[in-house]
């Protein structure tokens, strides 16, 4: 940070209401659904009924016929629009099967929403009308719904042409496991279903094209969180020139991951609006979004871990299944491999083996869903911790002290080869312990026991780390990634004072506006309302890699951090020149470059900057600029961390779990913002406690998602979360200047396991010892039957089976 | 067609609509009232809530048809004279919003709530809140906001 005054308000590790909200608040959003031009159209999509068909035919004729339609083609109509098909832009292994996805199949349809015809009307309810007149001769084939029969001999092909529904295997291995796992007295082995999950922001997908088409230029409103990576790729996929192509997000409502992509409702009205010159608008319904838009998770976890005798972590084995669904989307087949290297997680060991298998299901494709790939290792690691505690007869929270990296061991390699910059486990578990009144829980949860209550209570711990701010474009090419992670920022000061700052960052609900303003509001001196921060637009900021893992704040806002710095140094020359004296002899302080030792000589920032502006006195050769520019790539993840302690009564009569206490304290880095990383913190957390508790994308064997709207998808909503207490310890980031990590993903990352855990934790005495995600009543209810009957067999067993 | 005359945000209109338009679409596309928003379309999310004759509701269950003769009150219309309603600031002030796509359908939601009681604890909140769904939030500022803004309703009305 740096040595100005910090403005009363505004600053960094203030907390100022945010600017956002004024619009959202009043209704005076724009949301790409509410935009409109004249001559507007609407397009809708015809999508596959069923899991697996050979498309025999499509005839549209007679929709064409309906009063309003324009225009509708089949998959066969448009197949010459394409210039490639839908990116996936990380291919996991040289040899990674990666079939064509075409935005709207042509022969065959592979899972139940895949696009096979498109409409384009004059309303939204004419085009609607019109795709109940699109007549399709589809021939079923045999669907794959789940993965292990996926990979099975014989099973039938999402792809029949590469002959195998194995996408790719990515291992990784350290150390010499086998030794680890040989000399072990204990090994514990759980599989873990990763349940498949919907991400559901609550604002719909939606995208307009407002063409000039006679220019063969476009500008597209789209609800994305990537506007810069999207606008590469369309240019890829219809061969529009980027250069002619203008993406705008322009409000987002929440991402979490699903508006991470390049949907292939993006490329048609793109097409289409070139194809019929009308501005075209598609928006989806919830329930066709359930279909179409990405889902997440969706992993078979299978885990051995080594110990020895005093419960040190000697090494540890996981072996995944991860269900890619039909196609591989932006980037699909990376999610399991950003995980890949965190399962080792906070814990020191011997040894580590890794490997992923990516399945083709015939089902929606996956991609990331908040914390993608990292939630499921948090999940593994920290179910794993739990159980292997209840085998080695230790106390949970015992174990792990017993094998963590310590504070004095940072920065400390894992034996996945992540370097850890900094961390403090020991002090962010001493403070959640207490606040949880640790304890004092355990002694209720004993007495509870003892007392044989109808309310059994469970306490549930997770250490966990991550790692975010997805950068290092070293690492992110060591990893095949597709592009890099840099962020970039300019800064503008305004002749009246004012400043503008324009990030690639493309926010969605986190604060950016807020934040950001802090930063440059510290570092310049100018108040917080100064500061105006442009986004989301590409023609406004031509260069950026936009938003998502939790990069926003420790790489965007690094930048911007710079690109300030920057600015100040080159109006440090010209007021040094205008003060008459040495560059070196100024200081900045309070808005102020004043000469050192004798402060009235001094001049305001505001009248440096009109003195460039005029330009009639600046050092020779001073390009009379008032912008500065920085982009910015770190050397290293930020890896967030902390503890989280989750209390869960169980009403044993009826399986109901309730979270009765929640305490989360994290360590962030530095805060520029509390009440935002709070936020992002709460949010987080209800995101993973919906995983634990309530929510699962449900398939039938046909491939039907059965859960295919919110009604039968359960979204948690108020009276479903506990109020949840949060705290912070602060260990600095050293990767970058301003100590900050990531924290739009630890919430969700950190609290799934903890909720799991402590469910069991109060139900194991009583002979359930497992429980797959979400746990709901039923799932608990039937568990503690099962677990009952168990415990009278075993009695029965020990009287010599006198009882049946 | 039906004809309906329908009071939305003080202004009356007069419209020919189609018997099976939706509420929330004629505010949107005929009206261009686009601060009340659509977030699903099995009337679950609660993103549409506006105040229908006074009382909360889902603007996606209605048909425009029956809205002939009501008072319609969305989010837009909610600030008097330019300053936003208790609600609006303590949504604001409490950080009870992050993408803000469901606060509309969340604040017209708490005006009815706090309409039938001034002074509600965190459980009746949620309770009240039960048929809005946010997915940012986790809704533990958004309680905070609404007791809030009870707080300054309650002083309001007896000062
Ligand atoms: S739009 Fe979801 S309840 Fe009305
Ligand atoms: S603030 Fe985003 S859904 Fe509530």
């Amino acid at each position: 940070m740096t040595d100005t005054a910090t403005p009363a308000t505004g600053g960094i590790g203030d907390a100022p209401v945010r600017k956002e909200d004024a619009k959202l608040v009043t209704g005076q959003t724009t949301w790409t659904d509410n935009i409109a031009f004249p001559g507007m159209t609407y397009m809708a999509v015809l999508r596959s009924p069923m899991a697996h068909a050979k498309i025999n035919s499509v005839d549209v004729s007679a929709a064409l016929e309906q009063p309003g339609v324009l225009a509708a083609f089949s998959g066969a109509d448009l197949a010459d629009e394409w210039a490639g098909p839908l990116p996936c832009a990380w291919p996991v292994t040289p040899d990674m099967v990666h079939p064509d996805h075409w935005p709207i199949a042509k022969d065959e349809a592979r899972y139940v929403g895949d696009a096979v015809a498109v409409v384009v009307a004059r309303d939204r309810f004419a085009a609607a009308d019109a795709l109940e007149h699109i007549a399709v001769d589809y021939e079923p084939l045999d669907a794959v719904v789940d993965m292990e029969a996926a990979i099975a001999d014989g099973a039938a092909l999402v792809h029949g042409d590469h002959g195998t529904n194995t996408t790719y295997t990515w291992p990784f291995s350290n150390g010499d496991v086998d030794e680890a796992f040989n000399g072990a007295h204990k090994v514990v082995t759980r599989r873990f279903i990763n349940q498949r999950l919907i991400p559901n922001a609550i604002e719909p997908r939606a995208v307009v094209v407002a063409p000039i088409a006679a220019a063969n230029e476009f500008t597209m409103y789209t609800a994305t969180q990537v506007p810069h990576i999207l606008r590469l790729m369309l240019a890829l996929t219809t061969g529009v020139p980027e250069s002619k192509l203008r993406v705008i997000a322009p409000d987002v409502g929440g991402g979490f991951g699903s508006k991470l992509n390049v949907y292939a409702e993006e490329l048609m009205a793109l097409v289409l609006a070139k194809r019929l010159g009308r501005p075209i608008k598609w928006t989806e319904t919830r329930s066709e979004g359930y279909q179409t838009t990405i889902h997440g998770r969706d992993q078979i976890q299978d885990v051995e871990a080594a110990f020895d005798e005093d419960g040190r972590l000697r090494g540890l084995r996981v072996k995944l299944l991860a269900d890619m669904g039909a196609y591989l989307q932006l980037v699909t087949p990376g999610i399991p491999i950003l995980g890949a290297l965190m399962y080792p997680a906070i814990y020191k060991m011997d040894a580590y083996d890794f490997s992923c298998t990516g399945v083709f299901t015939n089902k929606t494709p996956t991609d990331a869903y908040r914390g993608a790939g990292r939630p499921e290792a948090t999940y593994a690691i920290e179910r794993t911790m739990d159980e292997a505690a209840v085998e080695l007869g230790m106390d949970p929270m015992d174990l792990r002290r017993r094998n963590w990296i310590t504070h004095e061991e940072f920065p400390f390699t894992t034996i996945a080869g992540m370097t850890y910059d900094s961390g403090n486990y020991e002090a962010a578990t001493d403070k959640a312990m207490e606040l949880f009144d640790y304890d004092g829980m355990r002694a209720e949860q004993q007495r509870r026991r003892e007392a044989g209550d109808r309310y059994q209570l469970g306490i549930g711990i997770s250490t966990y780390t991550e790692a975010c701010g997805i950068a290092p474009s070293r690492v992110l090419g060591s990893l095949d990634y597709g592009a890099g992670g840099w962020e970039h920022a300019t800064v503008r000061m305004l002749p009246s004072g004012k400043v503008e700052v324009v990030t690639g960052l493309s926010p969605h609900g986190q604060g950016h506006e807020t934040t950001f303003s802090q930063i440059v509001a510290d570092t310049l001196g100018v108040p917080f309302e100064d500061v105006e921060i442009l986004h989301g637009d590409t023609k406004v900021a031509p260069q950026g890699l936009d938003t998502y893992g939790s990069r926003s704040l420790a790489v965007g806002g690094i930048a911007i951090y710079k690109a300030t710095q920057r600015m100040l140094d080159k109006l440090k020359t010209a007021a040094a020149h205008m003060l008459e004296a040495s560059p070196d002899d100024l200081e900045f302080s309070g808005g102020q470059f004043s000469v050192q030792g004798s402060p009235d000589t001094a001049m305001a920032l505001g009248n440096v900057v009109l003195g460039v502006f005029a330009a009639h006195d600046l050092p020779d050769g001073y390009e009379p600029t008032l912008s500065a520019e920085f982009t910015f790539d770190p050397e290293n993840f930020s890896f967030p961390h902390g503890t989280h302690l989750c209390a869960v009564e169980v009403d044993t009569e009826t399986g109901m779990p309730q979270i009765t206490k929640y305490v989360a304290v994290d360590d962030v880095g530095n805060v520029i913002n509390p009440q935002i990383v709070d936020g992002q913190v709460h949010g987080g957390l209800a995101q993973g406690i919906a995983q634990a508790l309530y929510e699962e994308a449900v398939y039938d064997d046909a491939g039907n998602l059965t859960t295919g709207s919110i009604v039968d998808y359960y979204v948690p909503g108020a009276p479903d979360l506990p109020e949840y207490t949060t705290d912070r310890t602060v260990t600095p980031a050293t990767s970058n200047p301003l100590g900050v990590k990531g924290v739009g993903e630890a919430g969700t990352i950190a609290s799934t396991p903890a909720v799991v855990n402590a469910v069991l934790d109060a139900v194991r005495h009583l002979g359930v010892t497992d429980l797959d995600m979400p746990c709901s009543p039923e799932r608990v209810w039937r568990a503690l039957q099962e677990g009952s009957a168990s415990r009278d067999q075993v009695a029965a067993q020990a009287q010599g089976g006198q009882h049946a | 067609m039906p004809r309906i005359s329908v009071t939305v945000d003080g202004v009356t209109y007069e419209d020919d609509v189609e018997p099976r338009l939706l509420l929330v679409y004629y505010l949107r596309e005929r009206l261009g009232l686009t601060g009340t928003n659509v977030g699903c379309d099995t009337s679950n999310c609660g993103a549409c809530t506006v105040l229908f004759n006074g009382r909360s509701a889902k603007s996606c269950t209605i048909l425009a048809a029956q809205a002939d003769g009501a008072e319609v009150t969305t989010i837009q219309g909610l600030a008097r004279n330019g300053e936003w309603h208790p609600l609006q600031k303590a949504f604001n002030a409490e950080h009870g919003l992050q993408c803000g796509y469901c606060t509309p359908g969340m604040i017209m939601a708490s005006v009815d709530l706090l309409e039938h009681n001034d002074d509600p604890t965190d459980e009746e909140v949620r309770h009240g809140l039960e048929g809005n769904l946010c997915r940012c939030t986790g809704y533990q500022n958004i309680v905070k906001a609404v007791r809030a803004a009870a707080g300054e309703v309650r002083e309001g009305a007896t000062s």
